[in-house]
């Protein structure tokens, strides 16, 4: 677990070595303070509007994070194996599986800022609407963006294991989140257990079927907490791969 | 401290090394010489546990780098040819990076005093993209000595420095290796030379001779070369030498000079200026040299690769004169 904290200590720290972290900082801060404000607004001029946090999450998930894990994540792994550095680590008495998980460990604490960060709206919103905002509805949204994003995190640490080009990482971990985020599409056209599966495998029902409408269901959270081991799993075994090319 | 038994890396179909044997013990500085290309990078990388054997064994310190990797590795501390670092790191920040990797206690200390060691003190705050080549690799080798390694593997340790960091370089390792097992590549010579107790010479994967650098130095068949200036007369001179004194393998360079090798156990130089002075043949100048490590090395690396062009040689080279 040392190494695991180590890494990931690291990780989270090189966020703020480049501007890309404060430019995500700052979109995320712009777009949804003014959407925030918008509603506000929209609420004192037409007494039927009731602002709502889950849309301004829905706005954070698609397209924040839709872009920015893949944007965040290329470098962690892709980067240390261009840079050489990687050698370094691996002949370090560090094992496989601990860099990866601090790799996605440092990543997602990074998401888990923000995501902690737009507290201040729901707080907002409490204090200006009475009697107070739906708790559970909120604690289900926040939950489900916190798997959702692990996941999403996962996928990308996976995708840049398998690359030293930070570019090819990206495009490919955008595009097996597009399609994990579409796969339910062709459902609606099919029954039986090809819909099912479908229905099931889609990386988006599982939030806004149930957590984003203030439902905690199990089933989701194996969901989203085993596709984040799989993609782990999938990113050990191609960083060990790497050792029998 | 390492053990290498029986050493073959395949990769797809090519053999980047085959068959090496050696072993590595406590307080010793052992130089792995070779052209470019000869494995030696190959050699490390399998010695580190970064790619594992296709045959053949590893043991560091008595742990296998394959079975018990993380004890072995926990021994080594490795400096690779490209000198990986985080350029948008400061050098404290990466080296307690590097030291946490290690499980060193006493982090803070540890730093200043891995700093101290390699002069970079003053540049501990700085980022490391800031930092000139030298530095760099000062700042990779504090990397990999932050732990106190037993056995310390640097490639191409000096590579791209200026003469000054590299006697810098070369003074820190010498001093390392009075109580550290040290394995370094260079495809220099003078270099292992200067710092190794023992040097390996590898080839196309193979390890062609394996002695102290003094051994290798009198390895070739004999120690000192003489040449003789003999204007207009080198011909006639080889000719006679070729008759009277055969065993002296008399070798004509130009019309001007000819040149002998001449054992230390068999000291030819009084018989061929007598038998020169006999048949009147006039010379200029007589000198000797050692025939250098760079010259073993050539000769022992072309007789691997005869089917490439030779090489022009030394000998060959006209010899100045003063």
């Amino acid at each position: 677990m040392h190494n695991v904290w180590t890494i990931a200590k690291k990780e989270y720290k090189s966020f703020f070595h480049t501007p890309i972290a404060y430019v995500i900082g700052v979109v995320v801060f712009l777009v949804l303070g003014i959407y925030f404000w918008l509603q506000l607004n929209y609420a004192i001029q037409y007494q039927s509007f009731i602002p709502e946090i889950s849309s301004l999450l829905d706005l954070l998930l698609f397209p924040m994070f839709f872009i920015s894990v893949p944007v965040l994540t290329m470098r962690t792994l892709a980067d240390e194996n261009r840079a050489g550095t990687l050698e370094l680590i691996m002949t370090a008495p560090v094992r496989d599986w601990e860099l990866i998980i601090g790799k996605w460990a440092g990543t997602y604490l990074f998401f888990l800022t923000i995501i902690a960060s737009t507290w201040i709206y729901p707080l907002i919103l409490n204090l200006l609407v009475d009697p107070g905002i739906d708790q559970t509805l909120l604690i289900a949204n926040y939950l489900g963006l916190c798997l959702f994003s692990s996941a999403l995190t996962a996928i990308g640490v996976f995708v840049s294991s398998l690359y030293k080009n930070q570019i090819a990482a990206l495009l490919t971990s955008l595009g097996v989140i597009i399609l994990l985020w579409i796969i339910s599409s062709p459902a609606q056209f099919m029954t039986g257990f090809g819909a099912d599966l479908l229905n099931y495998l889609s990386i988006t029902n599982h939030y806004y079927e149930t957590f984003r409408s203030g439902i905690i269901d199990v089933k989701d959270i194996i969901y989203y907490l085993s596709l984040t081991f799989l993609a782990l799993f999938l990113a050990t075994r191609a960083v060990e791969a790497r050792r029998w090319k | 401290m390492i053990n290498v038994t029986g050493l073959t890396k395949v990769y797809g179909t090519n053999k980047a090394i085959e068959n090496l044997t050696f072993n590595a013990e406590k307080g010793e500085i052992l130089g792995f010489l070779g052209p470019n290309g000869a494995g030696k990078t190959t050699t490390m990388r399998v010695l580190t546990g970064f790619l594992p054997p296709t045959s053949g064994k590893v043991t560091i310190g008595g742990f296998d780098i394959i079975e018990e990797s993380i004890k072995a590795r926990r021994l080594i501390g490795y400096l690779p040819e490209t000198v990986p670092l985080y350029p948008d790191v400061r050098v404290a920040e990466y080296l307690k990076f590097m030291a946490d990797l290690h499980h060193v206690s006493d982090v803070d200390k540890k730093v200043d005093l891995i700093l101290a060691k390699v002069g970079m003190q003053e540049r501990s705050n700085s980022f490391i993209h800031k930092l000139s080549k030298g530095m760099r690799q000062r700042v990779g080798l504090a990397q990999a000595l932050i732990h106190d390694p037993q056995v310390l593997i640097l490639d191409e340790p000096t590579i791209g420095l200026d003469p000054a960091q590299i006697k810098e370089v070369r003074d820190i390792i010498k001093e390392i290796g009075q109580n550290h097992t040290v394995l370094l590549s260079t495809h220099i010579l003078s270099e292992a030379q200067q710092i190794c107790d023992r040097v390996l010479i590898i080839n196309k994967g193979h390890i062609v001779a394996e002695d102290s650098p003094e051994h290798l130095q009198n390895r070739l068949s004999g120690a000192r070369r003489v040449t003789i200036s003999s204007p207009g007369n080198a011909q006639e001179a080889v000719e006679l030498l070729r008759l009277k004194l055969d065993y002296s393998h008399p070798v004509i360079i130009d019309e001007n000079t000819l040149q002998f090798e001449n054992h230390p156990d068999q000291d030819l130089r009084s018989d061929v200026i007598r038998l020169l002075v006999k048949n009147n043949i006039e010379f200029s100048e007589i000198f000797s040299e050692s025939i250098n490590l760079e010259e073993i090395f050539l000769q022992l690396t072309r007789e691997e690769s005869s089917t490439l062009p030779q090489v022009s040689n030394v000998t060959t080279l006209p010899v100045e004169k003063e």
